[in-house]
């Protein structure tokens, strides 16, 4: 009897892509859900938006570059891209600017440096970054969560409000945004006023902004899900977390009327969302055990520094993008000890 | 119980080692046909010390060479020498080479053993010969020749010899068995080894799960009533009955980089070799046969058998009732760093501790190949602490200076970055080609050195003698004008 003849290793691969891509999307549903909950249903309206445009752009993209674009969109990575912009960006954003982001993520941060697993920079966030430099007026403008009193939106209005930037007749447009928590910290330090005053104000909830801490809480147990599946490790979310805990405590310690206590700056903005899906890319993180650990305790020193110093109220695309550079160096200087050689 | 300690890396294997663990050792039953390839390892071919048409007794040498890494080959049976002929050879490439072909006769035949009396009155250079004369090599799977392990040179001091008893690749169950069936042979094996290497330590391990096998062992020990041998659990790890993993658990100690286990004082043999060894001195007998496992859901049913090397793999298969329609792969050796069969028709060697005939869904048909995502899972499984990643890019771009840089020849393409890899890149592919480039190129390297070097002798002798002859033109001249000189001389004073 014949057979084929096939190099070693026989045994199946036990992981894909694809199940890894798949896993961190639904490791995004409960917070996707308490974002919904809060924010009304135009959050799930901006990813199926981002998600269409990403996988038409992939495609297109793929077709140009002459690579098989099924097989290739199945690997979901586009998906992933797409539904952490859109997540990202404030919910009311109109539509063209969920289009311009995934396009400027997809087609330039990703294959202009030739597609997944090439790309430096993380795509979700380089797009982020380019909308929030280009169209600052509409990067910051942050409904209010619904428990904060805020109009209820119904489906008809939602799709006008992101594709014809209407409004229903009655309501004005400042009366459904306000600052997020991180903005209104910044805001109401630079007005003079001291964090336990500024913390009594209506937006903020237990720890940080009221609703935000809930989406947070959301993307902390998704995060541990893909923790426990072992798709992601400890190190990137640990080191994060840490090295913003630690900066926010020393200050907060200095001086606790100027700086808000280290459980805001782990509950608000981006932090959770930031510590389990978007610093552990990894295709734009430091390889190396001990490499993560520090480019993520580095993503949270500089998630703190850009927003108590820096111009911007949260900070994780940049701390992102400049963690993405020193990658290489950090995987250079980490490398492990061979088995039998000499350190 | 005795400390172990641990490998970076290594991954937990589904075993399937229940489909063949808890049955008998089955006898095979007598081939007609034997075949014994030549090709030894590669580089080392044998001599056939036979002709076609000669009779052969079982234990009888039929092939040896004086090359330090060859071991004699006996013939497994009495028959007659038919042929010697090209056959596919059971090695990776799949060519054919010629082998020893042996009608058996059914008698069965054998030489007179010739067994030590007391092998503690035998000189180590004595035991040494002895094994070599009865073709014992490793029988874990690498076939290395176990006298030249048991001489590592006055300048190592050796302290402890292991047995390997760790099957760690899923499905093999020979040495599990074996341990079950002659733990008296392998004890006594190791005891025998020990004298030959003059330790005083003696470690046998076993995987964890193995639990008759640690008794049986044990008892074994208890009955030789000696105390400097021990057996010992080591958890269940792949790969840790690779050698340098296994030295790593059983002693804490690292061997060296490009090293060998004597460096650290240490010599590895498979508990199948030691009752080899075992069977060769105390009985008189050669390696002529081995336990096999047999296995895979691609067979009507899987055992392990006691089969006389040289015979084909298809008669095996035959006493394990066939295929199942489901088979996709034969495979020689694990699933992780066996090799691929062309064919049935093949014979088993000396080193082939399992033939695993794979159903489709054992094994990785189609791999869905994506580019590296940089998620260092490969790094994280890696047994020796190399960077897979980092090794892919440079191989896959033929830099082979970087891929030494990132120690490609540390890699024992134990497989473990490749199956953990989300990306299904064949990595070890990679790896395997860089290297024998690497290889390949040194030889080039070596070849040009070695013409370069004749190049420049032939110059420098052309120059010499050159110069030797415009010195001798010279001279002569010399001696020409000296001569004239005091002959107008001798001219003025006449
Ligand atoms: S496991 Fe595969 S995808 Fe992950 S870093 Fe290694 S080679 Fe790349
Ligand atoms: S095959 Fe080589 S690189 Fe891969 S895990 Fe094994 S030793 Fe490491």
């Amino acid at each position: 009897m014949k057979f084929s003849t096939v190099m070693s290793p026989h045994l199946q691969p036990v992981n894909s892509v694809d199940r890894v891509m798949l896993q961190v999307l639904l490791a995004l549903i409960p917070g996707i859900a308490a974002m919904t909950w809060f924010f009304g249903i135009g959050v799930l309206i901006n990813i199926a938006l981002a998600v269409v445009v990403a996988l038409l752009a992939e495609a297109s993209i793929l077709g140009l570059r002459g690579r098989p674009i099924g097989s290739t969109l199945k690997d979901l990575s586009a998906v992933v891209t797409a539904v952490l912009l859109a997540i990202s960006l404030p919910v009311i954003a109109p539509w063209w600017i969920t289009v311009v982001g995934i396009l400027f993520a997809i087609v330039i941060a990703k294959h202009l440096y030739g597609g997944l697993g090439y790309n430096p920079f993380n795509p979700a966030m380089a797009g982020y970054v380019l909308l929030l430099v280009s169209f600052p007026m509409q990067m910051t403008a942050w409904l209010a969560p619904i428990e904060l009193g805020s109009v209820a939106l119904n489906e008809v209005d939602w799709l006008k409000l992101i594709f014809l930037e209407q409004l229903p007749a009655n309501i004005e447009f400042d009366a459904i945004t306000m600052a997020t928590p991180l903005d209104s910290v910044r805001t109401q330090l630079g007005l003079g006023r001291s964090v336990p005053e500024i913390k009594t104000d209506s937006v903020f909830g237990l720890l940080a902004g009221k609703g935000w801490e809930w989406v947070a809480g959301g993307y902390l147990i998704g995060g541990l899900w893909l923790m426990w599946r072992k798709i992601i490790g400890w190190q990137i979310p640990v080191g994060l977390l840490l090295g913003l805990g630690l900066f926010a405590s020393i200050c907060y310690a200095i001086d606790n009327n100027q700086f808000a206590a280290p459980s805001f700056h782990l509950v608000a903005g981006a932090t959770m969302l930031g510590a389990f899906f978007i610093a552990t890319d990894p295709v734009t993180a430091a390889t190396s055990v001990n490499g993560r650990l520090i480019y993520g305790l580095l993503i949270g020193s500089l998630v703190y520094i850009i927003r108590v110093w820096g111009g911007y109220p949260d900070a994780m695309a940049f701390a992102v993008l400049l963690a993405n550079l020193t990658a290489p160096a950090i995987d250079y200087f980490t490398r492990p000890r061979v088995f039998g050689q000499k350190a | 119980m005795l400390k172990t300690w641990r490998f970076h890396g290594g991954l937990r294997l589904p075993a399937h080692k229940n489909l063949s663990a808890h049955r008998p050792i089955v006898n095979a039953e007598l081939p007609k046909q034997l075949t014994y390839p030549l090709q030894q390892r590669p580089g080392v071919q044998l001599k056939a010390t036979v002709a076609p048409g000669d009779t052969v007794l079982r234990g009888q040498i039929i092939a040896d060479s004086d090359h330090f890494l060859a071991t004699p080959l006996h013939a497994a049976s009495s028959g007659t020498v038919k042929s010697i002929e090209d056959r596919i050879i059971p090695h990776p490439s799949g060519l054919s080479d010629p082998c020893i072909i042996i009608d058996t006769d059914g008698h069965d035949e054998a030489l007179p053993p010739e067994p030590v009396e007391d092998y503690r009155l035998e000189p180590a250079a004595t035991l040494r010969s002895k094994i070599r004369q009865a073709g014992i090599v490793g029988l874990g799977g690498a076939a290395f020749p176990t006298s030249i392990k048991l001489n590592p040179g006055p300048q190592r001091h050796i302290d402890t010899l292991i047995l390997n008893g760790a099957e760690c690749e899923p499905y093999i169950t020979c040495d599990n068995v074996l341990m079950q069936a002659e733990p008296d042979a392998i004890v006594q094996g190791a005891l025998i080894l020990m004298h030959a290497l003059q330790v005083g330590d003696g470690i046998i391990a076993v995987e964890d799960h193995m639990t008759e096998a640690f008794q049986a062992l044990s008892a074994a020990i208890e009955q030789s009533r000696d105390r400097r041998l021990t057996v010992v659990k080591i958890p269940a790890l792949y790969p840790t009955g690779g050698e340098k993993q296994l030295i790593r658990v059983v002693t804490g100690k690292e061997t060296p980089s490009g090293g060998i286990p004597a460096d650290v004082g240490v010599i590895c043999q498979n508990v199948g070799t030691a009752a080899a060894v075992y069977n060769a001195i105390c009985r008189g007998l050669p390696l002529t046969e081995r336990v096999v496992t047999v296995t895979g859901q691609g067979l009507k049913q899987q055992q392990n058998m006691r089969a006389r090397i040289g015979t084909p793999i298809s008669d095996l298969i035959n006493q394990c009732g066939g295929y199942q329609d489901s088979v996709e792969r034969l495979i020689m050796g694990g699933p992780m760093m066996g090799f691929a069969l062309p064919e049935d028709d093949i014979p088993i060697v000396k080193a082939t501790n399992c033939i695993l005939a794979a159903a489709g869904s054992e094994v990785a048909t189609s791999k869905e190949t994506r580019p590296c995502i940089r998620c260092g899972d490969c790094a994280k499984a890696c047994p020796v602490d190399l960077l897979p990643q980092q090794l892919y890019w440079h191989s896959r771009a033929g830099n082979l200076e970087k891929c030494k840089e990132f120690s490609l020849f540390d890699c024992i393409e134990c497989g473990c970055c490749e199956v953990v890899c989300p990306s299904q890149i064949p990595l070890v592919q990679y790896y395997r080609a860089a290297k024998s480039k690497t290889i390949a190129k040194a030889k080039e390297a070596e070849k040009a050195a070695i013409a370069k070097r004749r190049h420049d002798f032939l110059l420098e002798r052309k120059a010499r003698e050159q110069a030797e002859r415009a010195e001798r033109s010279r001279r002569k001249k010399e001696a020409l004008a000296k001569l004239k000189a005091a002959e107008t001389a001798t001219e003025g004073a006449e």
